[in-house]
This record gives C-alpha cells, structure tokens and sequence, in this order.
C-alpha cells in the first residue's frame, strides 16, 4: 500500500506562536486516520495545509507521491471543516450543484452525483427546500454528501458527528466505512476518543503544535498498557499474596491486578491455579484513548494555550 | 478563470432572482415616474372656463384686460364691492375675482390689486392670469410713460449681448456651462451612489459568507482571491445590469409623458433628453429657453460622458469593493463592528462628494485637479471635469493620467484587500482592529 499523504517536518507560525511545530507522518491509501489533539493543539491549521488553505512555512508535503500542488490536487480532497455552513437562502439543488462544479465536476457529472447520493441518504424530496429549513442533523448530511460527491481520494472530516443524532450518525459512519473500503483515505479529527477507538486505523495525537503520539490503535494501547489484568472467579476468596502481582483492587468475585516487573501473565495463571482458584475469565485490561489522552495532555498548558489561540 | 466565473453567476443569479432585485430594479423607476407624473399633472392642470369677475373700481382697464380670446380664462367686468364680490364667489357665479381698488395709483402700484380665489389655483393657471394682467398693466404703464411696446422692444438688449469665448476659440454660452453643471453634478452623485450601494452589497455578502460559515468549504475549492474577485464580478454585474434597466425605463417612460400630458408635450417639441418629468415641468415654465438648452446640450459631448461615466463607475466600484470586501471579511457576527471599519473607507468617498460639488463650478481649480487625478476621489471628481469636455474642464493629459492611476488604484487596493480578506475569512470570534489588518496586509504570513 503506497502513502497517500506524506508530511515531513512541517511548520507553520502565527505572530505570536508556533501552531504546527515540525511535523511528520505519513497516512496509507484506504486507512482510516484519527488526528487527536485537545483544542488549541494546531490540528485545524494542519487540517488547513493539507487542504492548501494554507502555506507550510517550511516542510514538505507530498500527495500522492508527489509535492502537493493545491491548485490542481483539490479536486481530490474532500473538506468538511469543524466550523462549517451552507448559504442560507439557497436551494439545496442548487448548493449541491454549485460546492460539486466548484470541485471540477461538470454540470450533467453534478447532476448524476447528487442524485445519486440524495436517494441513497434520502434526500430527494430536499431539492428545491431552502438551507434554512433544514435542521442541523439535516444540513450536516448535506454537508458530507457535498463533502464527498466529487470521488476524493483525500476525505478529511472535521468532528463529524456533532449534532447528529445516533441513527444519523450511524448513517455516516457507515458511509466512512463505505468510503474508505472503495479506497478513499480518511482522515478524521475529533475529541470523542470512543468514536476514534471504534472507526480509525491508525493516530496521531498532537499537543502545542507538536506530535506527542503515532501508531495503530492497538499499538498505542499496547505502549500504554500497565499489565493489568481482571480475574473473575468462582467460589471464595482466599488470601491471594504473591511477589508476582499486586492486587489493585478486589470484589467478591472479581479481582484486579497488577502483574509486577519480570513476570508475565502464565505466571499469574501458574499461581492462582495452585491455589485452587476457578478462574471462570482472564484478560488484560488495556487503557482506552481517553484515558492515555487525558494521561498525556493533563499537565501540560494546552488549556492555557487553548484559550490565547482565538 | 473558470472558477471566478462559476462564483461569480452564482452571486449574479441568487441576486437577481430574488423579489427585492425586481421589485427596486423596475418597481422603482415606476414608483418615481408616477410620483412626477402625478406632480406634473397636478402642476399642469388648467380649468377650463376658469371664471373671474373683475371690479375695476378705478376704470384701469376700460371694461378689457387684453384682446385675447382665451376659453381657459374668461375676465368679466361687474360692479360690485368686495362683499358683493365675495358672495358670488360663495355662491360660486365665479371662480374668483379681481378688484382694483378705486384709489389705485398706476405708478407706484399702490394699493394693490386683490385676487381672490374660491380654492388655490393650479399652476398654470395662475401664470396666465398673471402674464395678461402684468402685460396689460406694463402696456398702461408704457402708455402713461409714451413709450410704445414696439419702441420698449427695440431698445431692449439681447442675451447675446456680449459675446463669451475661450481661448481656443469655442463659444461659451451661459446655459452650455449649467448644462455641464448639472450633467456633472448628476454623474457624479450617481457614482457616488453606486460605490456606497453596490460597496456594501459585496461586504454584506462577505459577512454572509463568514457568518454563516461556508467561507472554510469554499476556499478549500476556490482561492480566497477567487472567490473575492467572483463575488465583486457577480455583483458588479447585477448593478450594471440594474442600471442598464434603469435607463431603459427612464427612457421609455420619458416617451409616455406626451401621451399622458398633450399640453406639456406641445410645448416640449423635441424636449431635452433627462430624466424627464423635472425638466418637462421646468422646460414648459420657460419654454423660451428650450432653444439655449437644446444648443446647449447639443454641445455636450455625451458619447464622452457616457463612456467616462462606464469606465469611472466600473474602476470606482472595483476599487471600493474589494476595500468593502476586506471589510466585510473582518467583521464577525456582530454587524456594528462593521461601522467603525467602514468608516476610513467613507471618508475618501464623501470627501470625493465635497470636492466634486467645488470642480463643478471649478473644473481646473488645483482641489478640483488633485482630486481628479488621486483614484481613491477621481471616480466621482472627474465626472464633474468631464463634463465640462475636453479640453475646457480637464486636458486629454490629465484624462488619461487620471485614467490610468484608477486602473493602478484598483489593482493595488485589489492587491492589499485580497491579503486582508484571505486571512479574515477564516478568523472566527475575535474582534479585528485596523491596526491588525494592516499587519495582515502588510506582513507576509
């Protein structure tokens, strides 16, 4: 699988701070990628390089293999920035027409893909409504189909999800799913871990312009596990002590613990088998995206910075 | 291109298809027609058998005002007081009387004759009645002084007395330089006009579009610069178009007035061509001098006033609307914030006013060619110069001069704004200071 996007060592400063700060990744083709970060963290104007809103002070991005040109790569991405709107006294025909020729698509391609896409979200009744009738769950719909009607092969969704109900949401994410098994790559920048822990591939977390964090979801679960298990068992519970663990946190039936330096989990099963425990489960409690979020974010003076950014 | 182009007809035709566009862009025109065709008929307006009773107490007149023959006003002498006089205009046997007391004194016009009416008189008529009986009494007056009309007539001097010329030789008559007074005046204030209407037009649509949040969408499609000179395109278009319609009409209701009024159009021939029912009202008042304005304006060289006027409406209006369209993009939700931004880009346009109201009078007066030649005052300065023609109100060398600096104004303002407007667009929630657009202008980022 070749890169889509690479990024290398870019840069971008504001008067008075650094917003991206020498950064690099480089995203898969088909991946579904998070870009997490608390507020303030630089993610919107990094979104805004990738979408050549914005120059890189210094740096280099390719797309596609090569150095980004943004005058004729923008009909290959997709943009559906955090703050985002539809002309008001518009038609939604008529929107839809307009944001898809502006993508490079000609009237009659237009035409074919907003049909398309209005039967398959239901909209089709919607042609001839003005934007201001719609509610929010509703011009959000029709701000991802406008998102994604060109084909992009870049699709970057800015909190996708805010405002839509469960039902809708799921509409969406099937979508992405959709999208990205078609070979559309997807990047997805949001501060709803679960949501990042159930759909993204890979992420990336950003703080004070920096990247403090890279990987696949299981790989960064896995560099912040702390070897804690959870045992349930049946029967009574004896005294359990032993150098190979500590005991967290005990219930009647339920124990969790910690497997100390130098031993590892057959050593703990070893034991409690020897002293008759009936293990009815076993496994390794790895920590959630919130908890290794807040775990790296708390402390340093992102809130500070959150709030001098705007 | 093709992008400026697609941003631009959607501005054009969301505008133009809204009821408001047709409603100003025909209704208006209409709405004021009507309004001077209702000031016209009501100022035109004659009684027919308009019926005055006169008492010639002092026998001024012998029993005749003049040897007229007029339907529309009929003098008959009666003997009678003022009270009887007032009773039958209560009983309406008249439509009004004149009484000349028997005391009065030709010379000093002491005491004065009185006039009564049952209800106020409609223009015209009054000017009749006080035409014959002014003629009538400056005749007596003459008679007394013997002098006879034919030797008051010879003696009088014409207009055309003294002969006034330029230096090159060209006939400078007095209704040539009103006529370019008011033709200056007139094209000036419409450029002015437009600046401020069709200027706020495109900071409106910027707010719209960063209010409402779609500039982000957009820009990721379009250049900020694109999407700022589309808008400016679009809706300087519809104001063309606007303006277009609104001359057309003002043409061709001009051709209704002779329908709609037979009198006036009698009297107008082949009346001046502006807009209209005014000057109708103003040519018939006098219609002696219809001949001075008719050569007068016949000396205007309006294919140069018109084409001066099309280019000085397009640079005023590129120039100010991309100033208009920085503006509008610094401004966040709240539209106050807007007055006090606008206020640096209002000055050079009222500025522009007080000067054009001095060149007109003046058209080569040091202000008058400062302000023609600086482009951010030229478009509205140089209408009042060119209008005096070339070259008496401005030279060809300062035309073009003037010409050519709007065009690099326009580019440079174009320049600076676009800078502003790129990085306001995308800032939400903070209010911008000037002194912060001029960094983002100014400073590269």
């Amino acid at each position: 699988m070749h890169n889509i996007l690479e990024l290398k060592n870019l840069q971008k400063h504001y008067a008075t701070q650094k917003a991206v700060d020498d950064v690099s990744f480089s995203i898969e083709q088909g991946s579904i990628f998070g870009l997490l970060g608390p507020n303030g963290a630089g993610k919107t104007t990094l979104l805004r390089m990738i979408t050549g809103i914005f120059y890189a002070d210094s740096g280099d991005l390719l797309f596609d293999g090569k150095p980004f040109d943004p005058q004729n790569d923008f009909v290959h991405i997709g943009y559906m920035p955090e703050e985002r709107g539809l002309y008001k006294k518009m038609k939604i025909g008529e929107q839809a027409m307009y944001l898809a020729q502006l993508k490079g698509l000609s009237k009659s391609e237009a035409l074919e893909k907003i049909k398309f896409w209005f039967k398959k979200f239901e909209m089709e009744s919607w042609w001839n409504k003005k934007v201001e009738d719609l509610s929010k769950g509703m011009s959000q719909k029709l701000q991802f189909v406008t998102t994604v009607l060109h084909e992009p092969k870049l699709i970057i969704l800015d909190e996708p999800f805010s405002g839509l109900d469960p039902l809708n949401a799921n509409l969406i994410k099937d979508e992405i799913y959709g999208l990205a098994q078609r070979g559309s790559t997807i990047i997805f920048s949001t501060h709803r871990m679960e949501q990042v822990e159930e759909i993204c591939d890979h992420i990336i977390l950003m703080n004070l312009g920096k990247k403090i964090l890279d990987g696949t979801v299981t790989d960064v679960k896995q560099q912040f596990k702390e070897n804690k298990f959870n045992v349930q068992f049946k029967g009574q519970p004896t005294a359990l002590v032993s150098p190979i663990f500590t005991i967290e946190h005990q219930e009647k039936q339920q124990l969790i613990l910690k497997i100390n330096e130098g031993y590892n989990s057959n050593h703990v099963l070893n034991y409690l088998l020897q002293q008759d425990v009936l293990i009815e489960s076993f496994n390794e409690i790895l920590p959630s995206l919130n908890d290794i979020f807040i775990h790296l974010v708390e402390g340093s003076k992102a809130t500070t910075r959150a709030f001098q950014n705007n | 291109m093709n992008k400026i182009f697609l941003v631009a007809s959607r501005e054009f035709k969301t505008r133009v298809q809204k009821k408001t566009f047709l409603l100003s862009t025909i209704g208006l025109p209409i709405l004021i027609f009507g309004f001077y065709a209702l000031m016209i008929y009501f100022q035109v307006k004659t009684t027919d058998n308009f019926k005055v009773a006169v008492s010639d107490q002092s026998k001024l007149f012998n029993g005749k005002i003049d040897d007229k023959k007029s339907t529309e006003v009929i003098f008959s002498f009666i003997d009678a007081d003022t009270a009887a006089l007032n009773k039958k205009l209560n009983n309406q046997e008249y439509d009004a009387y004149l009484f000349i007391p028997n005391d009065y004194n030709l010379q000093s016009g002491e005491p004065q004759i009185a006039f009564r009416s049952s209800k106020a008189l409609g223009l015209m008529t009054r000017e009749k009645i006080e035409n014959r009986i002014n003629n009538a009494l400056e005749e007596k007056k003459l008679l007394a002084l013997n002098i006879s009309k034919g030797q008051l007539d010879s003696a009088r001097l014409e207009n055309n007395a003294i002969s006034f010329t330029t230096n090159d030789g060209k006939k400078d008559n007095e209704t040539k330089v009103g006529i370019s007074y008011a033709v200056g005046m007139i094209a000036g204030f419409l450029i002015y006009i437009i600046l401020f209407v069709y200027g706020t037009m495109v900071m409106r649509g910027v707010m719209e579009e960063k209010v409402s949040r779609i500039a982000e969408v957009i820009v990721s499609s379009v250049k900020p610069f694109e999407l700022m000179l589309g808008k400016i395109f679009g809706i300087g278009a519809v104001g063309l178009i606007q303006f277009i319609i609104w001359i057309v009409l003002v043409f061709g209701l001009q051709l209704l007035i002779p329908v709609l009024f037979p009198d006036v159009a009698a009297q107008m021939q082949s009346a001046p061509i502006q807009p209209g029912a005014m000057g109708a009202a103003t040519a018939v008042k006098e219609s002696g001098a219809l001949q001075g304005i008719l050569s007068g304006l016949a000396e205007i060289n309006f294919t140069l006033i018109i084409g001066c006027f099309v280019f000085y409406f397009l640079g005023g209006y590129f120039m100010y609307a991309a100033l208009f369209a920085a503006v509008g993009s610094a401004v966040n939700e709240d539209p106050q914030d807007a007055q006090s931004l606008l206020l640096p880009i209002m000055m050079p346009i009222i500025f522009a006013m007080v000067i054009m109201t001095k060149a007109v009078n003046d058209p080569n007066s040091t202000l008058a060619i400062f302000g023609s030649l600086f482009p951010l005052t030229s478009p509205i300065v140089m209408m009042a110069r060119v209008a005096h023609g070339v070259p008496d109100g401005v030279s060809v060398v300062q035309l073009i001069a003037s010409m050519a600096l709007l065009v690099l104004g326009f580019l440079g303002t174009t320049w600076v704004a676009a800078k502003i407007y790129r990085t306001g667009i995308l800032m939400y929630g903070k209010k911008v200071t000037w002194k912060e657009m001029w960094k983002w202008a100014f400073k590269n980022n």
